[in-house]
């Protein structure tokens, strides 16, 4: 490739991350040297060794980066790929990670003595770790190499930043290390999903200002007018889960030289501001993040423009808007004051609107096309995630009304209406994603065999229909057992009884989990050989997009 | 119960689903307007334009 | 045509577009929250709400530790049933100090508000470690390392000022007396029992894990749990008067 060479310079986005890294190294040493627990005294030592590796590789990507990355490469955008690579291989690790760990925890409720009695391996420290590790570890992946992904393509132009890229996926990759590692050894705030302690918090909120701050840039760069719709999804992600983030998590350290934190808000107040921001964690990573991955990748893979531009424009706003009201649902004749759960529940069932609005508009994208679902069993995939997502949109709605809540609330069916989305929509819209995305990154003509994808899809499929189904019915079950009565008027279980009841649905469940995390073996062992044995796309001799990495 | 919530909630009952009513509308009316619908066919394409 | 303009604006400027998506989702979550702050009627009034003895608080905090929330509510709604299972329907007011909530979400395992009080300790001590030599049937991972580790309670005090900093009423008394407070009540023949008692009315003391020898992790959670749901007298608690 022809450069013109020029000197060499240390820029000032490379020495500002050093020495912010710098300043890092030495806070988390001060404190793991003064930590008062164990626990502390680790993940400052952590901290430290990964701000130790950032300044590293700051340095070494320096002498082995050209004066400066180009951003046009025989005229095409040179697009930023390395860290997109990571961030696909990392959830592709984490995803299988996270669908064990779901096994291993659904098999101790079946068989509870395979907690073994231990602190790490207890099912109240596990279940944290799976939600974690298959929302944020691997969704948070996900979302981070589509968008990556995404607005670079869309926008037709390079990522800002030398360094910048790097330190978002890196960065969020350790916040992961530090918050799973914290979770095995009882660490936690306590609330579900936003169980990360204060540091790790602080920790992800630098992150995620750097990974709105690049994202923006780019889109500043474009050459296209219009910002693609994609794109809106993906800034109402980064920015809602900022502010989510930042209201869920106010606490006040005990010491910087403890774990331990007390959180500001308490009680009925705490509850509100934990369901604002559980269910706009579904509502916004789990659903706005995910919905840009489909209005990108299912037009893309079918080769044809998303069904109705204006549906997604309504739909936009709409779901933006209705979502974030719908937290107090999860809080139905609880201590929270009736009319903010009734007011939670009123925008629940509207949002069913643009739901359906979004499912209609992936669905549709089709329309002309439907005999690629026979040949493509990639897109079949993403076809089934956007079937899934207005299944479980349709439920969440329906679970939000008070009668039938007081029914399902504290049972398994809130469980299993969680894994229609996740497995289902989240997981499916993702395996997709990643299956398009791998040939992509590392130029190759095609997947490795679509056979294995086939495979993937059909089991993980029943494994999702195992899963759900006994979870309905376990869930119902439970609910009707515990309000019977007897002819006597007493209650009519006890609540032991209900609990041995659950038991062949826990097998069946766990079962169907397995499936899964047999799919997702098959996928990864699929992606793996694309990448080593793949035909690649461009005739020897000629550059590839791909820069220096 | 105090009579500032029953006020606010009075407000919020009346005026704001006016108000949202009307940002829908717009949102619906922009979508819809017969003269963009170029510009958002153009739009879509974005995704499938090779660089 | 002209009006519409306005919107392309939107489109192409990735700024107007953001601060549009914050309005958007800055509405909901401030007209849900905030009233809860203010309005008088989100607490009621209920007496006997105490803030958490030194014991009590370290146990609720093992209690976090090992995520016992992921499978036990702390919130009995009013409906016949739960009322007649678990007791009176949980109050605002019951977890007003605690930080966080710990109402739950999924009932794996009962509902422990009401808890307190319902067994002996013996029966929590057995149970927490080795759950199905009390109840067969059950699914609960047994906590045998409770028993057997000391409790740390080096920091509490602080603990306890970090509660006060966020709204929590300890007096400085309080917090200076943590460290013997903590110990009377796991110890029934401790000099200091009569002045933690005077500190935190309703609090027992009492040895909970059968062994005077030391303070147990397992003495916290159980004095904990012991005391979960005991504070209000419901046979002089006026639900009318609370009426929302």
């Amino acid at each position: 490739m022809a450069r013109t060479v020029e000197a060499k310079r240390i820029t000032a986005e490379e020495i500002g991350y050093v020495l912010f890294l710098g300043a890092l190294l030495v806070a988390c040493l001060l404190i793991a040297s003064r930590a008062w627990d164990q626990v502390m005294a680790i993940h400052a030592g952590v901290g430290a060794l990964f701000s130790a590796i950032g300044i590293f590789l700051v340095f070494k990507g320096f002498s082995d980066r050209p004066s400066q990355p180009d951003q046009l490469v025989d005229g095409k955008p040179n697009y930023n790929f390395g860290p997109i690579k990571f961030a696909s291989v990392a959830a592709m690790f984490w995803g299988i990670a996270g669908f064990l760990v779901g096994f291993i925890i659904a098999m101790q409720l079946a068989f509870p003595a395979l907690n073994f009695d231990f602190p790490l391996s207890n099912f109240g420290r596990l279940r944290p770790l799976h939600t974690s590790a298959v929302i944020f570890a691997f969704g948070g992946n996900v979302l981070l190499a589509t968008s990556f992904y995404v607005v670079q393509r869309t926008c037709q132009a390079r990522m800002p930043g030398i360094v910048t890229p790097w330190f978002i996926v890196l960065g969020y990759n350790a916040f992961i290390v530090i918050a799973g590692t914290g979770y095995l050894l009882g660490v936690t705030q306590g609330k579900e999903y936003a169980e990360p302690e204060w540091y790790a918090d602080l920790w992800l909120t630098v992150v995620w200002v750097v990974y709105l701050l690049a994202f923006l840039g780019t889109i500043w760069k474009r050459k296209e007018p219009h910002i693609y719709v994609a794109n809106w999804f993906y800034l109402a992600f980064i920015v809602t889960i900022a502010m989510l983030h930042l209201g869920n998590n106010m606490s006040v350290p005990v010491s910087i030289y403890t774990s331990k934190s007390v959180q500001v808000f308490s009680g009925v107040q705490d509850a509100m501001v934990q369901w604002w921001y559980g269910h706009n964690a579904v509502g916004f990573f789990l659903t706005a993040g995910f919905l840009a991955i489909m209005y990108y990748f299912v037009p893309k893979r079918a080769e044809r423009p998303v069904y109705s531009y204006r549906l997604s424009i309504v739909h936009f706003w709409a779901l933006i808007f209705l979502y974030i009201w719908a937290g107090p649902h999860h809080l139905h004749y609880t201590a929270l004051p009736e009319w903010a759960s009734t007011l939670g529940a009123t925008f629940s069932i509207m949002l069913w609107m643009p739901s359906w609005g979004g499912m209609i508009n992936g669905l549709m994208t089709l329309s002309g096309a439907w005999d690629k679902l026979r040949t493509d069993p990639v897109l079949r995939m993403l076809v089934v995630s956007v079937a899934f997502y207005g299944m479980s949109t349709f439920e969440g709605p329906l679970m939000s009304v008070k009668a039938v809540n007081s029914l399902s609330h504290y049972t398994d069916w809130t469980i299993g209406h969680v894994h229609s989305g996740a497995l289902g929509w989240v997981g499916f819209v993702s395996f997709g994603a990643l299956y398009c995305l791998y040939p992509w990154l590392w130029n190759r003509k095609q997947l490795y065999s679509l056979k294995l994808v086939s495979w993937h899809f059909w089991l993980a499929t029943l494994g999702i229909v195992l899963y759900i189904c006994a979870m309905w019915v376990s869930g119902i079950m439970q609910g009707l057992m515990w309000r019977a009565y007897d002819k006597l008027g007493f209650l009519e279980y006890s609540f032991i009884e209900t609990v041995e009841a659950m038991h062949p649905f826990y097998v069946i469940r766990a079962l169907g989990g397995l499936l899964f995390v047999l799919g997702a073996l098959i996928m990864a062992y699929n992606l793996y050989m694309t990448v080593q044995k793949g035909e690649r796309e461009e005739p020897a001799g000629q550059p590839v997009l791909a820069p220096a990495e | 119960m105090s009579s500032p919530y029953i006020a606010a909630a009075e407000f919020a009952q009346t005026y704001g689903l006016v108000y949202f009513f009307v940002i829908f509308l717009g949102v619906l009316v922009y979508a819809l307007w017969p003269s963009n619908g170029k510009r958002f066919d153009d739009a879509a394409r974005v995704p499938l334009r090779e660089d | 045509m002209s009006l519409f303009d306005k919107h392309v604006v939107l489109e192409k400027n990735s700024i107007l577009l953001l601060v549009g998506i914050l309005i958007m989702v800055a509405i909901g979550g401030m007209v849900e929250i905030l009233p809860l702050f203010y309005l008088k009627s989100t607490i009621e009034d209920a007496k006997g709400i105490r803030p958490y003895s030194p014991l009590e608080l370290a146990g609720r905090n093992i209690y976090l530790r090992e995520g016992c929330y992921n499978c036990h509510s702390q919130m009995v709604r009013p409906m016949r049933d739960e009322i007649e299972r678990y007791g009176h329907f949980s109050l605002a007011a019951e977890s007003k100090f605690d930080h966080p909530f710990q109402w739950g979400s999924k009932r794996t395992g009962p509902d422990l508000a009401r808890v307190g009080a319902k067994y002996s300790d013996q029966w929590h001590r057995e149970h927490l470690s080795n759950p199905r030599s009390i109840v067969p049937g059950s699914i609960m991972p047994g906590y045998p390392f409770l028993a057997k580790n000391e409790l740390d309670y080096s920091h509490i005090a602080d603990v306890m000022r970090t509660n006060q900093l966020v709204g929590v009423p300890y007096t400085d008394e309080q917090i200076s007396n943590a460290v013997a407070d903590l110990r009377a009540q796991a110890n029934p023949d401790d000099k200091a029992v009569d002045a933690m008692l005077k500190r935190y009315p309703k609090a027992v003391a009492r040895d909970f894990d059968g062994d005077v020898t030391k303070v147990s992790e397992m003495d916290a959670l159980v004095a904990y749990l012991q005391m979960l749901g005991t504070l209000v007298d419901f046979k002089l608690y006026d639900d009318k008067a609370n009426l929302r």
